[in-house]
């Protein structure tokens, strides 16, 4: 019975490495770049959380609310005057950028926030849990998850329902035959690096309130969510959820033969599936 | 008269005067040099040789790797190992660490080349990640929290006692100047042999395949390989400097030999700085890395944030870097790789 205690709560963790997930596979499919900073921004997102709680005395899940335009805003202005111009043929530009970006944020975070460890205030429903049967689900993590299939849900209704979600894909496809349609790239890149950010805000409040947050945290954030998408195959959001699970399990089940494997199992589970379907488990697009 | 073709030019003749000019002072350098100069002296060659190494990989063979601390890690775990369990001098034990390095970087390969572009990049992370976990259950190392190396070993390595006698300093400054001079040693082979192996027809082919692959493919080079080459060249080259690095720290723990800011972030830095793609880059860059190092020494993460808004703003407005925008502007080059056709003298027609 505890090994389906484990396996369910690395389920429900898989949760959480799909929100970390969601926005980078978001970002890559539409403009096929890789944001080495999506982890720092994932860990600021937290700060910008923790701030608006203790300084307007929000409960974090209002906070999150307030937080979700602000990071839009940095998400568009990122994109439309900084990224966008590292887009083109060359690999180099956006990698270093990027690259660039994640030292700067992870010691700008230092500098404002020290290395101390934080966390969000968490209340009676953060801790409670459900039983169910013989085993205990905590609704915390339940809450994850149900987040996590919503934001793939509305990830899913944006691209095949919305007139937005048509640009999104035909500036995917081709970006070129796209703005003589009169879409303009630059400002649908825009967009979407925003509503990536929303979606990292998401991923913030949770990575937040499940556990402590220090500035160091981000790339190990960017790690999980770069091998979830990949485990599950670029361009497919559902498929990024698999990959979230199949890491949460491993890590999880690592975690109970031997605490100090929790990290090791989650990883060397990415490398077995790369060896046995390097496009992933559900390839779709052609990169 | 037959056109010949040359790559050498006017300014790189000078330059290897000065060149050599330069490397003999630095060769006496220990002689009147205080022992903080020699410290500061070995790491910026250390960084140099790591930045050459990683601008062959990215600059040359388009394989932007963040998981060089792999092979940093594991060169420098690879010389303890020997020298701890084997009794091996740690000066002999540097070669050690280049094969240490050359055995995670064939398995490394064989997952990082199933990844494109900007993916490679973070498996090449997720595979470094998985060496600092696993060397961290490595039990008679120190596991999590490393060891040092034993006092013996540091004491009677080859070379020192002459060092000592020579210079007539203490054991431990005598370390240093040994440390220094493998490094000059090490910064100085492997510029010459990037050099070499850029101006060879592997070096063309490599120019080639980064330019166009498909074009490279098309005119019969063999693509795969030379990627191959340059990956397990610069982790051999990578792996030796790691070794050599904990061989002067003689103390490690697997979070500082895999750190990725320390051994990947800080060369990634210098070459964008200095210039990808080139042999002057990298040196040019380590020099200014030195220099707001010093300058910002007391200000903590504002350097790495320097460093970090400096190469983005480098990137974007001369993604050639410094080195590049000189270029660009005097045709200068120090190591010429471009073939040129020079024309018979026209007198004699």
């Amino acid at each position: 019975m505890i090994w389906v205690d484990t396996i369910v709560q690395g389920i429900l963790l898989g949760g959480l490495y799909a929100l970390f997930a969601a926005g980078l596979s978001l970002v890559f499919g539409i403009m096929r770049l890789v944001n080495l900073a999506h982890g720092d921004l994932i860990v600021m997102g937290a700060y910008l959380i923790l701030v608006l709680v203790t300084l307007l005395g929000l409960s974090p899940f209002i906070a999150v609310l307030v937080a979700m335009p602000l990071m839009f805003a940095l998400g568009w202005g990122l994109q439309k005057f900084l990224l966008n111009r590292t887009l083109g043929d060359d690999i180099l530009p956006p990698l270093l950028v990027t690259f660039g970006l994640s030292i700067v944020l992870q010691n700008a975070l230092l500098e404002g926030f020290s290395a101390d460890s934080q966390r969000l205030p968490t209340d009676a429903l953060t801790t409670a849990s459900v039983q169910l049967g013989s085993i205990s689900l905590g609704v915390m993590p339940l809450l994850t998850f149900a987040s996590a299939i919503l934001v793939i849900v509305g990830l899913n209704q944006l691209f095949y329902r919305t007139s937005l979600g048509r640009a999104f894909r035909a500036t995917s496809d081709d970006a070129v035959t796209a703005s003589l349609m009169g879409i303009k790239p630059a400002n649908i890149f825009a967009v979407a690096t925003g509503i990536a950010l929303i979606i990292v805000t998401i991923a913030a409040l949770y990575l937040g309130l499940r556990s402590n947050f220090d500035p160091n945290i981000g790339p190990a954030r960017l790690i999980y969510a770069f091998e979830a998408v990949i485990i599950g195959g670029l361009g497919s959001l559902w498929g990024t959820l698999i990959g979230g699970i199949i890491i949460g399990v491993a890590q999880t089940v690592g975690a109970a033969i031997n605490p100090e494997w929790q990290i090791l199992a989650g990883h060397i589970a990415f490398l077995v599936v790369l060896l046995i379907r390097p496009r992933g488990l559900f390839p779709r697009a052609h990169d | 008269m037959a056109y010949t073709v040359q790559t050498r030019t006017r300014a790189s003749g000078i330059a290897a005067i000065i060149g050599a000019g330069v490397l003999m002072a630095l060769v006496c350098l220990p002689l009147f040099a205080s022992r903080s100069l020699i410290q500061d002296m070995f790491l910026i060659l250390t960084m140099l040789v790591l930045a050459q190494f990683w601008n062959l990989l990215a600059g040359y063979g388009g394989l932007v790797s963040i998981g060089q601390q792999a092979f940093v890690g594991m060169g420098a775990y690879t010389l303890f190992g020997v020298v701890i369990l084997g009794g091996v001098d740690p000066v002999a034990a540097i070669l050690f660490s280049g094969i240490g390095a050359l055995i995670i970087a064939v398995p490394t390969a064989f997952f990082a080349f199933r990844l494109n572009g900007a993916y490679f990049a973070i498996g090449t992370w997720v595979i470094a990640e998985v060496v600092r976990l696993l060397v961290a259950q490595w039990k008679t190392l120190g596991g999590g929290t490393g060891t040092s190396l034993p006092r013996e070993a540091t004491r009677e390595m080859w070379f020192v006692e002459g060092i000592e006698t020579l210079f007539g300093v203490r054991s431990a400054a005598a370390r240093d100047i040994l440390a220094y001079w493998l490094a000059l040693a090490l910064a100085v082979a492997t510029i010459g042999g990037i050099y070499w192996l850029l101006r060879t027809r592997r070096g063309l082919a490599l120019a080639a395949v980064r330019d166009n692959i498909e074009a490279a493919k098309s005119v019969g080079v063999d693509a795969v390989r030379m990627k191959w080459v340059v990956f397990l060249t610069s982790a051999f080259g990578t792996g030796l400097t790691g070794g050599l690095i904990y061989m002067q720290k003689a103390r490690i723990s697997p979070d500082a030999a895999f750190s990725v800011t320390d051994w990947t972030a800080y060369v990634i830095f210098i070459v964008v700085i200095g210039g990808i793609g080139t042999i002057e880059g990298p040196i040019i860059g380590v020099l200014i890395f030195f220099l707001l190092q010093s300058l910002l020494a007391d200000f903590g993460s504002w350097y790495l944030m320097t460093l970090g808004v400096l190469a983005i703003t480098i990137m974007l407005v001369a993604p050639r870097g410094l080195w590049g925008l000189l270029s660009e502007r005097t045709g200068l080059h120090l190591f010429p790789v471009r073939r040129r056709l020079v024309a018979p003298k026209t007198s004699e027609t």
